[in-house]
């Protein structure tokens, strides 16, 4: 499969007045055409930050201090302002986590579908119009050809959320970006969306990057893992590797530590202790003070994020071969 | 065993524009001491308000809140105050319900003084056991709360609402705001707390894994009723309400052998509004197999086998 997007050595720094955050310190990772990436992680892993980089949609106090990110053949991180707008919304779009503060309260639901049709410049005024009422139909709200007018207000929160992913698609974008869509709905609607997006992807054949904290979600949906921790990736890997074969010991605490409905009592393992802190994060493997396995290579020496088997890659001292040595 | 809390019609509407919205509609429940009861349902499904009115937090309209062998509702003053020293909460939000201005000793330490239990001494040898068992350990005793990360707040939150030795805690979604590795922590706590102490909890979640695993009954809440209720093995082997069925299978599962689920079984349409509530079974408009009668009469809990209750006239 042909690659669309590809990130180099991503850094991303925030100026603090406790010091500098690592939020994303040096990654790098891939997106083919038509595949779903899941980015795994806790609070403040950097899992958001790590695509939200790309689009430069990062706060004021940000800063992108090395790296590129080829995307369709040309470095998004090296283009302007302009040439900046004119990726945003059309070749790559995003679903964010709560629909109601990032839809406009004020402005009907269609045009808002309509706007970066109109702004990109994709087609007339009567076409959007169009254009936005299937929209409508195809993310499966009811009444669409009224409903289209209305106030996101007079939507409920699944609805909501059904009108951000068709504003997402508008333009028939190569990527799009869900950074934890379904974590603010109630569980029988997560499955309607999850539904949707999945038909979504067959429909528009883009590619997805889907950011979630739920590895759960991520093994079941995605066609690629990547677990980030601490602002660095430790693993990844194809979900069918990832599945078969979770070698950082990370991955394999969160695995543990994520009560499935089948659980049997007594068997949750929680990963002791907290997430570093990013602004003086921990020497050697940024994992060694909450692993079981740690060593003393593992206080001292950063772990290389390498390739152990074929697509399959570790930063992790104890990890051979392919293989996990403990 | 003995009962330790028994509800009965509990009710609670709050008016809305001259209509009602019935949040917590005609509930009834035991729970014997040392028992769990979990208890699920969507947002608005009157969860948060039924666990709140059984400790009064929020006066309920009618019913009984029998609460070891005296009537809640029936209780005043200093006699409510003795009775409620025996039932505790933890909040889902726990920055939010600790003291900002006080240490995390303080906040701990304070149901002690309002209770007036102890000398100066005592109580702080208390308060460093409670830091103790819930994993914090003693140092912390003077810092405060904001510096502490999410989930060591929840145990300075724990620690408060076991200081007073209680019988029966309601813990509100006391998990669901944390990272997945401290949530973790935090269930496996209560686990252990569970088991050493025979408290009774009320456990609110929307997070069925969770409850499973916490709960030694469970209760499915819809719009203000509950409509299933059973031992926990059974509820989950042998759920009889559709709407527990596709609460049920529409929660993703951890996939082992490669088996990969690319489609989740959904619900259709959403929880509609508490306020004008159809006739009949409140759950007709999302339910697949709805009949006539559904329309019409609504279905009492009745116990379709020992133990299991079930809201349907399906079953």
């Amino acid at each position: 499969m042909a690659e669309l997007l590809r990130v180099n050595n991503l850094k991303t720094y925030f100026d603090r007045y406790d010091g500098v955050v690592k939020a994303v310190d040096g990654i790098s990772y891939k997106v083919n055409y038509g595949e779903t990436l899941a980015i795994v992680g806790e609070s403040g892993s950097g899992k958001t930050v790590s695509v939200l980089s790309l689009l430069r949609l990062i706060k004021r106090n940000g800063r992108i201090v090395d790296g590129e990110a080829i995307f369709d053949g040309k470095d998004l991180l090296k283009l302007n302002k302009e040439e900046l707008r004119q990726v945003r919304g059309k070749d790559i779009s995003i679903v964010f986590q709560d629909p109601m503060t990032s839809l406009n309260p004020i402005m009907r639901v269609g045009i808002q579908i309509m706007e970066p049709i109109l702004w990109h410049k994709v087609m007339s005024d009567k076409e959007a119009r169009d254009r936005a009422i299937e929209l409508l139909r195809l993310v499966g709200i009811p009444e669409y050809k009224t409903r289209v007018w209305d106030y996101p207000f007079q939507f409920s929160g699944g609805m909501r959320q059904r009108v951000m992913i068709a504003i997402a698609l508008a333009c028939n974008p190569k990527l799009v970006i869900a950074d934890e869509p379904t974590t603010a709905l109630d569980v029988t609607v997560r499955a309607q969306i999850l539904n949707l997006l999945s038909d979504m992807k067959e429909e528009f054949k883009t590619s997805v990057i889907f950011i979630t904290h739920d590895i759960t979600l991520a093994m079941n949906f995605a066609d690629t893992i990547m677990v980030m921790y601490a602002g660095k990736i430790s693993e990844y890997a194809s979900t069918e590797k990832f599945i078969r074969n979770p070698l950082h010991p990370y991955s394999q605490g969160l695995i543990s530590s994520t009560l499935d409905i089948n659980a049997k009592e007594g068997s949750l393992r929680p990963i002791p202790g907290n997430p570093p802190s990013l602004v003086n994060p921990p020497s050697g493997c940024r994992f060694h003070p909450r692993c079981p396995y740690a060593q003393d290579i593992c206080g001292e020496v950063e772990p290389e994020y390498k390739e152990v088997e074929d697509g399959h890659y570790v930063a992790c001292h104890l990890v051979k071969g392919g293989k996990f040595n403990a | 065993m003995p009962e330790l809390l028994v509800v009965k019609n509990l009710k609670k509407y709050f008016p809305v524009k001259k209509k009602f919205l019935r949040a917590v509609d005609n509930v009834s429940f035991s729970l014997e001491q040392g028992e769990t009861l979990g208890l699920v349902g969507e947002s608005g499904s009157g969860k948060s308000t039924l666990g709140r009115s059984i400790l009064r937090l929020i006066e309920p309209d009618a019913g009984e809140i029998i609460f070891d062998g005296a009537d809640l509702r029936k209780l005043k003053g200093e006699e409510l105050r003795q009775k409620r020293r025996f039932m505790q909460i933890i909040f889902q939000d726990p920055l939010a319900s600790l003291n900002p201005m006080m240490t995390v000793g303080q906040n701990i330490e304070d149901p002690l003084i309002i209770h007036n239990i102890g000398t100066r001494e005592e109580r702080r040898r208390a308060v460093e056991e409670l830091l103790e068992i819930v994993g914090l350990g003693r140092e912390v005793i003077d810092a405060f709360p904001y510096e502490f990360s999410g989930g060591q707040q929840q145990r300075v939150g724990i620690a408060r609402a076991l200081a007073l030795n209680p019988k029966f805690i309601v813990a509100d979604e006391p998990v669901s705001s944390l990272d997945v590795s401290i949530q973790a922590q935090i269930v496996s706590l209560l686990y252990e707390l569970k088991r050493r102490f025979k408290i009774s909890y009320l456990f609110i979640s929307h997070d069925l894994a969770v409850v499973r695993y916490l709960s030694d009954k469970v209760a499915v809440m819809y719009l203000g009723t509950i409509v299933e209720m059973a031992p926990k093995e059974e509820l989950y082997t042998n759920p009889l309400h559709p709407y527990t069925r596709a609460l049920l299978a529409s929660v993703p599962k951890m996939p082992r052998d490669g088996e990969r689920q690319r489609r989740f079984s959904a619900l259709k349409g959403e929880v509609p509004s508490p306020i004008d509530l159809p006739q009949g079974c409140r759950f007709q408009s999302r339910c697949e197999y709805v009949m006539e009668t559904c329309r019409k009469q609504e279905p009492a809990l009745r116990e379709v086998s020992p133990g299991h209750f079930v809201a349907c006239h399906l079953v």
